[in-house]
């Protein structure tokens, strides 16, 4: 059975889980024609501020990190919201949503914290026709020296305040888009449910220099011999969303909170592990930037033909299922034992393990003087994976559970009894048996 | 039938042998540098003669500084350049690449370090002692072996004088090895690098047993380092041999790399199975001959040349038959006009003729079965260092000849096959003996001194 990849978020249905978030590829029409004609199931229309419009600079707005083979890997932008009238983006909204209805259209907004302009704009919005406002409490250049963007969503009183404010003058969904540049997430996520926010998306870019033009000696990308902190993105920043996904949807006082998992997406890989750690859709921009906007319909052929391989038939079948499995490193099962093992027709004698393991490691591994290759010492090994990390050949070395008889490192019977940290003789606090989350 | 005379000009080189040239361009380069896994105790080193330290040198390149590269290259190898373009690769480093099983193959090491050498600067090599000393040393043979030996002991801080018998220092690099392989005068550019700095002394045109001899250097020079390559050429010893239209291939590339004209057949034969039977090959055709045929007595298992020199040679139109001994050449009015070759078969691992004789039509023969040493050197009077059972000079361990003083190195000892970069790894060695067998004198002096006082 084909698996039925149609969502909803927060009230709003779309055929697939995967928008565009705002950004450049949803600052117009001519743009989102084209995304919904590849087969986006919604955009987040980039951000409207009030008149008169932002703006950007004419040098380059875009600096990257690029890894092997020229693939970037992280992406780092200095542009502002939309630097276009707000009158022609509601028009151009409203011609979009009329042409599309099955599609997910949501606005993105930044206003300042001023009641008459949110009762002057979001009744216009609501009138284009959109499905839903996402507020963007996370621009943490440029707009956040104004006073918005991540200013607003760094200040949990603030983030409260202008969703309590957008809620008061629209009847359409509330998404607040949450920033990364906090020191806890769930403070956010907590303020904007206090504020009647009807969902978060999260992450918004994190907050960096993305390299240094060693010739000018000026930060990238460098404007007339200048630079400014942007907006990190792209796949280098996933496991970062990752965990404040999983952060939130794992509090307990933030149950129910629908998140719209973004940060890095560029393959089904990465959409499907936001949904299990609690994501309900999915936001795209920079994979989109970087290989135009048919890379949808991989992420939706790779999505369908992995849950066809799993048996899911929806996507309720996966969002949500790695986050029981979420916990506090002191809950760890402490008794659990694995130790490395190379493939001996595999290894192809680079060495990398052992030099890795020899250095900076627990000195477990050896060469094997007549094959040239190597060998792991269980009396040694910890289990780190450090060896699996640096092996360039896929499926030569694994980790093994022992599951009986002695750890020959520790001497200790291995037992399927587990024992967690709370639970540890060595544990100086009173230990604790039901090994509950510790005061939070 | 006559010979055509050609000489190989820039236009020629440019038009036929260029094409010829392997370069990786420089996007390609530094996606093939981040294929190398950086292996701890990479089997690649272990594979070079001269211990180059590949991972390393590699990584410069992956992380945007070649120059860096060829620094790294340098501090192993000062014939690193020569090295990038000579060696067979395939059967050296690349072997041992731990890519070789993998889709894609090994690490392109060659080309790489090919890639590294074009930053090459006399600024690159590690810096010189600043100590000076009153030793000096005699290097006998600019090639490989003679030009590595008189750089490192000049780094070393001894003055070395440097004795050439030809015109120009290079030795086969500059003369006997394909000019495919050498454009853009590569010799002349890594000659005038080694030679840098005031320390070495060329002395070209001074053959040993002509216009030196080894019983004056040995009273001259506190040491001497003999890299006399090999001059003589092994002869087939068949009738029709002298006939005009036959060649021994070495002299003759070194004619043509000279710019002298030199005779093209139309129809031409080339004997032998190494690597100077395929470089005479190509290049005769890519001078203009219609039809060139390889013949090799053994298999191609056997053959002296690498699998990649043998496909070079077979895209070029090179045809190769193996089994087939020469039996004579026939003349006609002092010219050759055909070769008769026996057909064999390998039985129970040894060649044996099977069948009739096959008379070919040519008009022009080249031998590439070897050289020899030429022992005419050492002179009438005075001693010579002990030569092995293969009549090169016989050396230990550490390059030392028979003779107290006196070291040798390159293709004039046998230790091993007679690559490029083999004769830098037996320099290398040399240099280290004659470096610590002088300090020991040094001390020696030194302790004599104190007696004294």
């Amino acid at each position: 059975m084909t698996p039925d990849l149609s969502a909803e978020f927060a009230g709003i249905r779309s055929p697939n889980p995967f928008w565009l978030a705002s950004a450049p590829p949803t600052d117009r029409a001519v743009n989102v024609q084209r995304a919904f004609t590849a087969g986006w199931g919604g955009v987040v229309w980039k951000t409207l501020g009030v008149d008169p419009p932002v703006v950007n600079v004419s040098g380059p707005r875009y600096g990257f990190w690029q890894g092997d083979n020229r693939r970037v890997q992280g992406f780092s932008n200095i542009e502002l919201i939309s630097d276009r009238p707000i009158r022609i983006n509601l028009r151009e909204i409203a011609e979009i949503k009329a042409q599309w209805p099955d599609r997910a259209v949501v606005v993105s907004v930044m206003f300042p914290l001023e009641a008459s302009v949110w009762a002057e704009w979001l009744p216009r919005i609501e009138a284009t026709g959109a499905d839903g406002i996402e507020l963007n409490l996370g621009c943490p250049h440029g707009m956040s020296e104004r006073g918005m963007g991540s200013a607003m969503g760094q200040a949990p009183e603030l983030v409260e305040r202008v969703t309590r404010l957008a809620k008061a003058h629209t009847r359409l969904p509330v998404i607040v888009k949450l920033t990364p540049n906090v020191t806890d997430i769930t403070w956010s996520a907590a303020a904007a449910r206090a504020g009647g926010a009807d969902a978060v998306s999260l992450i918004n870019t994190i907050n960096s220099i993305v390299s240094v033009d060693l010739e000018r000696m000026a930060p990238m990308p460098t404007v007339d011999g200048k630079g400014t902190h942007g907006g990190y993105c792209g796949p280098a920043v996933k496991p970062i969303a990752l965990n404040m996904v999983a952060e939130i949807a794992r509090h307990p006082s933030l149950a129910g909170l629908p998140i719209s998992g973004i940060g890095g997406v560029g393959t089904w890989r990465d959409a499907a592990e936001f949904m299990a750690l609690g994501a309900t859709n999915i936001q795209v921009c920079t994979a989109a930037m970087l290989y135009g906007f048919r890379i949808v319909e991989d992420l939706v052929g790779g999505l369908r033909s992995w849950m066809t391989g799993q048996g899911h038939t929806r996507l309720e079948d996966v969002i949500g299922r790695a986050v029981p499995n979420v916990r506090d490193w002191s809950q760890l099962n402490l008794n659990f034992v694995t130790k490395a093992q190379i493939d001996a027709h595999r290894c192809i004698g680079c060495g990398r393990c052992y030099i890795a393991c020899e250095d900076t490691s627990h000195q477990a591994i050896g060469r094997v003087a007549d094959t040239g290759r190597y060998q792991v010492r269980a009396e040694d090994c910890v289990g780190c994976n450090l060896c699996v990390a640096v092996c360039p050949v896929s499926d030569c070395i694994s980790m093994e559970t022992l599951d009986s008889g002695v750890d020959p490192r520790t001497g200790v019977p291995i037992t399927t009894q587990p024992m967690n940290w709370a639970q540890h003789p060595n544990n100086p606090v009173a230990p604790c048996p039901s090994g509950e989350r510790q005061g939070d | 039938m006559s010979l055509s005379t050609v000489i190989l000009g820039p236009e020629l080189l440019e038009a036929r042998f260029r094409p010829l040239e392997e370069a990786l361009p420089a996007s390609e380069a530094l996606t093939e540098a981040e294929r190398c896994y950086y292996c701890h105790a990479a089997p690649c080193v272990a594979a070079c003669p001269t211990d180059i330290d590949i991972p390393g040198f590699i990584r410069a390149i992956a992380v945007g500084q070649p120059a860096r590269a060829a620094e790294r290259i340098l501090q192993a190898n000062p014939l690193g350049g020569a090295c990038a373009r000579v060696c067979p690769v395939e059967t050296l480093c690349e072997q041992f690449c731990v890519r070789q099983g993998e889709e894609g193959g090994p690490v392109r090491i060659g080309l790489l370090q090919r890639l590294s050498m074009a930053q090459a600067s006399p600024d690159l090599f590690p810096a010189a002692t600043t100590v000076v000393r009153a030793q000096k040393i005699a290097v006998v043979g600019a090639g490989p072996a003679g030009l590595t030996g008189a750089h490192l002991l000049a780094r070393e801080g001894f003055a070395v004088d440097l004795f050439e018998a030809q015109a120009q220092a290079g030795g086969l690099n500059e003369s006997g090895i394909a000019a495919y392989k050498m454009l853009d005068d590569a010799a002349q550019r890594e000659v005038a690098h080694l030679l840098a700095g005031d320390r070495i002394r060329v002395r070209c045109g001074m053959a040993l047993g002509r216009d030196i001899t080894l019983a004056q250097l040995r009273s001259d020079y506190d040491a001497v380092f003999l890299a006399l390559g090999l001059q003589g050429q092994h002869r087939l010893r068949i009738p029709g041999e002298d006939l005009a239209g036959v060649f021994p291939a070495v002299p003759f590339i070194a004619w043509m790399r000279r710019g002298e004209p030199v005779p093209v057949g139309q129809k031409v034969v080339v004997v032998g199975g190494g690597m100077t039977a395929m470089d005479i090959a190509v290049q005769i055709r890519l001078l203009g001959a219609e039809e060139v045929h390889l013949c090799y007595r053994r298999g191609p298992e056997a053959m002296g040349a690498s699998a990649r020199e043998q496909r070079l040679a077979r895209d070029q139109g090179v045809r190769i038959h193996h089994y087939r001994r020469p039996l004579r050449i026939e003349g006609e009015g002092g010219d050759c006009v055909a070769i008769w070759l026996q057909p064999t078969v390998l039985q129970g691992g040894r060649c044996v003729d099977q069948g009739q004789p096959l008379r070919w039509a040519v008009d022009q023969v080249f031998t590439a079965i070897g050289q020899c040493f030429n022992p005419e050197v050492w002179g009438e009077d005075g001693a010579s260092p002990r030569l092995d059972a293969h009549g090169r000079i016989a050396v230990d361990e550490s390059f030392r000849t028979s003779l107290p003083g006196v070291w040798a190195g390159g293709d004039c000892v046998g230790r091993s096959a007679d690559l490029t970069v083999h004769a830098v790894a037996d320099a290398k060695r040399a240099v280290r003996s004659i470096r610590a067998a002088l300090r020991e004198d040094a001390t020696m002096l030194a302790g004599d001194r104190r007696h004294d006082t």
